[in-house]
C-alpha cells in the first residue's frame, strides 16, 4: 500500500518548462512516475516530454483527472502555486521550491484551512514510494521496496538514511521529505499517523533536526498512539544557537530546539535515536531483531 | 537580516509609533552635534551592534552635558563590546545612536513572530519590560501574553486591547497602546520582518507610550522585495567569509575548529560537523554547497573554508544524489590545483557515477584520502588532524 502515492498516482508538474523542472520531469518518467500533465502559465497547448502542457492547474486536472501535483516554481511564486493546486482540490500538492518567504506561507496555510488539500512542503526533496512512484527530486536508485517508512525534516540526510537501508537490505515503503522551513504543511505526525495505519510499513525511521518543537510534539504522539517501532536521528547536536544552520527553520532560539532537549523528548516516548548518521541502519536493525520484526522487514 | 537600533527605530517612525527623538553619529564631533540638535536635559549615547545585551555590557550610556557627550562617545567607538550574543570574542563599536533622554515611568516587552506552531504571526506581550524575555519565560511564564493574528485580518483592535490591559498598562494610555501595537503589525508585515522586539515598550511621565528599543530581524527569502531594506544591511557586523559566501550562493557559518568542512544539504552538514564532533574533532564551519552544486561553487567554496587560518584539515562530505560524483570529483580537483591545497583533504563521496569520481581522485596525483562512509571521513580527518 504505502502512503500518500503509489503506481496509479496521476502527477501534474507545475512549472514543467523551467531547466530544473524539466531535469526531473525526465527522472521522474524515467522512475515510472505516472506525469500526466504540466503547467506553466502561457504555455498551454505546447507537449514536453510526452507531456501536455496547459495554463492553469484547473484545466490540467479537467483533462487528465491528477490527483497530485508537485512543484518546482521559483520562489516569488511558489506559495501562488500552491494556492491554484489547492483550489484546483487536488489530494496532495508537493512543494520542492526552497526561499519562499515565511509570510506567503502563513497566508497559504491559512487559505489551506478546511480545504481537502494535502501539502508536502516547501523547500524539501518530495515523497517515494519505492519502486513504484517518485516525485521530487531525490535520487530514485538508493530505493529498495519494502516495509520501513522514513520521514524527515532534511533532504541529504534522508538519502543517506535510505542508503544505509537499502546497504542493509531493509526495503522501504514510502520516504517522505517535510522540509526544512518553519511553516510548511504535513509535519511529523500527519505522516507517522499515515504510516501508523499503512499494512505495509513495519516501522519508521524518522529524521529531526534543531529548531522548533515538531520532534517532541511527534514523540508525545507517537507514545500515545504509534503501535510500530520508530527509529530517530536529530541533526545539529553540535550547532551552537543563534546561528541559522542553512534551512530557515533549523535554529536554536530562545534556548529552544536543541538536538538535547529532542533526543531527551524521544527518548523518554520509546523512541530510540541513533548516535550519530551513520548508525541510522544499524540502529533500527537492533530495534527490529528486539521486536521480532526483522526476518520481515529484510526484503534483499 | 539584523539591522540597528537607529535604524528600526527610523522604520518605526515611518509606521507613526513613537520613539524619541535622536541620530546616528560615526564619530565624537558628529555625536556632539546631535546632541546639541536634540538640545534635551539628558542624552543618551547608545552603542550600535547586532547584538543584545549592550546596557549590561556598558554600551549605553547616560550623558548631563554635551562634554559627556564627548568623552562618553570617544571611550564607545572603537570598544569591543562582549554581550552574552556577541561571543566572547565580541563586536567592535564603529556607530553611536544619540537619543534624546526619556522620562520612564514604567517598562513593558513587545514582539512580534511568526510561530510554528500556529503558521501565524503571534503579538507577545509582558508587563516585566526592560529584562531578558527568556528569563520572564522560564521563570514566570503567566506574565507573557500571546495574540495570534489571522493574516486575513491583521492584528484587530480588540486583540490590541486585549494585550495592552493583559499587560496593566494604564486604562487612560490603553488607547496609544492599541494604536502602537497595530502599527507595529503593519510594519512586520510591510517590511518581511520575522522577529520585532520593542524591549522595552515605555510609558513617560508625558503620558506617551514610545518604543525606547528596537530590534527588527528580516526575512531573508523576502529580501529581493525590500531593496530599502537590504540598503540598511552592515557588512561591518558580518563574517567576512560569510558574505563571501552569500555572493556564491553558498550557505557558510564560521565557527570555532579546526577541520574545514564541505557537504551538500543543510541536513547532512550538520550531520557532519555532529559525526567529526563525536569522533572527538571540531568542526571550523557549517557549510551548504547545496543540491545541485557546480564544480564552480565547490571551488569557490574550498576557496572560503582555506581562507579561515584555523582550518588545519577539510573533510568533504558529498551525497550526490542527482548530482553527478564525477562532477563533484573535477571541482574537488580544480579547486585543490587553483588554491595550492597545503592541508590534508578526506573525500567522501556517495551517489550517482561514485566509481567515476573516486577514480578520477585517485588519479590526480593530490594527496586525497579517500573514505567510505562519513563515519570513515570523520575518523580519518580527525585522526589527520592530530
Amino acid at each position: 500500500m504505502a502512503v500518500f502515492i503509489n503506481k496509479d498516482t496521476k502527477v501534474i508538474v507545475q512549472g514543467i518548462t523551467g531547466e530544473t523542472a524539466l531535469f526531473h520531469t525526465r527522472q521522474m518518467i524515467d522512475y515510472g512516475t505516472k506525469i500526466v500533465a504540466g503547467v506553466t502559465p502561457g504555455k498551454g497547448g505546447l507537449e514536453i516530454e510526452g507531456v501536455p502542457v496547459f495554463n492553469t492547474v484547473e484545466e490540467a486536472v479537467k483533462a487528465t483527472g491528477a490527483t497530485v501535483s508537485v512543484i518546482y516554481v521559483p520562489a516569488p511564486f511558489a506559495a501562488d502555486a500552491i494556492l491554484e493546486a489547492v483550489d484546483a482540490e487536488l489530494e496532495l500538492t508537493i512543494c520542492i521550491t526552497e526561499h519562499i518567504p515565511v509570510l506567503d506561507m502563513v497566508k497559504v496555510k491559512r487559505y489551506m484551512e478546511d480545504k481537502k488539500t494535502r501539502l508536502v512542503g516547501p523547500n524539501c526533496p518530495g515523497v517515494i514510494t519505492a519502486e513504484e512512484c517518485k516525485i521530487g527530486i531525490m535520487p530514485g536508485y538508493i530505493h529498495t521496496k519494502g516495509h520501513v517508512g522514513v520521514v524527515s525534516r532534511s533532504g541529504t540526510l534522508t538519502y543517506e538514511a535510505v542508503h544505509q537501508l537499502t546497504q542493509e537490505g531493509i526495503g522501504q515503503t514510502t520516504a517522505v521529505g517535510i522540509g526544512g522551513d518553519p511553516v510548511n504543511g504535513t509535519n511529523f505526525i500527519d505522516t507517522l499517523k499515515a504510516f501508523n495505519e499503512d499494512e505495509d510499513t513495519y516501522a519508521v525511521v524518522m529524521i529531526g533536526e534543531i529548531g522548533g518543537t515538531a520532534e517532541e510534539e511527534a514523540a508525545e504522539w507517537i507514545q500515545a498512539n504509534m503501535t510500530k517501532p520508530v527509529v530517530g536521528f536529530i541533526g545539529g547536536q553540535t550547532a551552537p544557537p543563534g546561528k541559522r544552520m542553512g534551512h530557515a527553520g533549523a535554529i536554536i532560539a530562545g534556548g529552544k530546539g536543541t538536538a538535547k532537549e529532542k533526543i531527551k523528548a524521544m527518548n523518554a516516548a520509546g523512541i530510540e535515536v541513533a548516535e550519530t548518521p551513520s548508525v541510522i541502519g544499524e540502529t533500527l536493525i537492533k530495534v527490529l531483531k528486539e521486536k521480532g520484526l526483522y526476518e520481515k522487514c529484510k526484503t534483499h | 537580516m539584523n539591522i540597528h537600533e537607529y535604524q528600526a527605530k527610523e522604520i518605526l517612525r515611518k509606521y507613526g509609533v513613537a520613539v524619541p527623538k535622536g541620530n546616528v553619529a560615526f564619530s565624537p564631533d558628529e555625536a556632539v552635534k546631535v546632541a546639541k540638535e536634540l538640545n534635551a536635559d539628558v542624552t543618551v549615547v547608545k552603542a550600535q551592534i547586532h547584538a543584545g545585551g549592550r546596557g549590561k555590557a556598558g554600551g549605553v550610556k547616560i550623558a548631563q552635558t554635551l562634554e559627556e557627550v564627548r568623552s562618553y562617545a570617544k571611550e564607545l567607538l572603537g570598544k569591543i563590546l562582549v554581550t552574552h550574543q556577541t561571543g566572547p570574542e565580541g563586536k567592535e563599536v564603529k556607530r553611536l545612536y544619540i537619543e534624546q533622554g526619556s522620562d520612564i515611568k514604567k517598562e513593558y516587552y513587545l514582539s512580534l513572530v511568526v510561530d510554528r506552531a500556529t503558521s501565524r504571526v503571534t503579538l507577545m506581550g509582558s508587563e516585566e519590560g526592560g529584562m531578558d524575555i527568556e528569563e520572564v519565560a522560564a521563570a514566570t511564564p503567566e506574565k507573557i501574553f500571546h495574540e495570534v493574528v489571522d493574516p486575513v485580518l491583521g492584528l484587530t483592535a480588540f486583540q490590541a486591547r486585549r494585550m495592552a490591559f493583559n499587560m496593566n498598562i494604564p486604562t487612560n494610555l490603553v488607547g496609544g497602546a492599541t494604536k502602537l501595537m497595530m502599527r507595529l503589525y503593519d510594519a512586520f508585515v510591510d517590511t518581511d520582518a520575522s522577529t520585532v522586539e520593542i524591549n522595552p515598550l515605555a510609558i513617560t511621565g508625558d503620558g506617551e507610550v514610545i518604543a525606547l528599543d528596537a530590534k527588527f530581524n528580516f526575512d531573508d527569502n523576502a529580501l529581493y522585495r525590500h531593496k530599502n531594506i537590504v540598503e540598511l544591511r552592515d557588512f561591518n557586523e558580518e563574517d567576512p567569509k560569510e558574505i563571501e559566501a552569500s555572493k556564491h550562493d553558498l550557505s557558510y557559518i564560521s565557527l570555532h575548529g579546526n577541520i574545514g568542512c564541505m557537504v551538500n544539504g543543510a541536513g547532512l552538514a550538520m550531520a557532519t560537523m555532529d559525526t567529526i564532533s563525536y569522533y572527538g574533532g571540531t568542526p571550523a564551519n557549517f557549510l551548504d554547497v547545496g543540491g545541485g552544486a557546480t564544480a564552480e561553487k565547490v571551488t569557490e567554496a574550498f576557496k572560503i573554508i582555506l581562507s579561515d587560518e584555523n582550518v588545519k584539515g577539510i573533510f568533504v562530505n558529498i551525497f550526490g544524489g542527482i548530482m553527478k560524483c564525477d562532477v563533484i570529483a573535477a571541482g574537488v580537483i580544480t579547486a585543490a590545483k587553483e588554491v595550492g591545497l597545503a592541508v590534508p583533504l578526506v573525500v567522501r563521496l556517495e551517489g550517482t557515477n561514485v566509481e567515476i569520481g573516486k577514480k578520477m581522485l585517485n588519479e590526480s596525483g593530490l594527496n586525497i584520502v579517500a573514505a567510505d562512509s562519513m563515519a570513515d571521513g570523520a575518523q580519518k580527518i580527525v585522526k589527520l588532524v592530530g
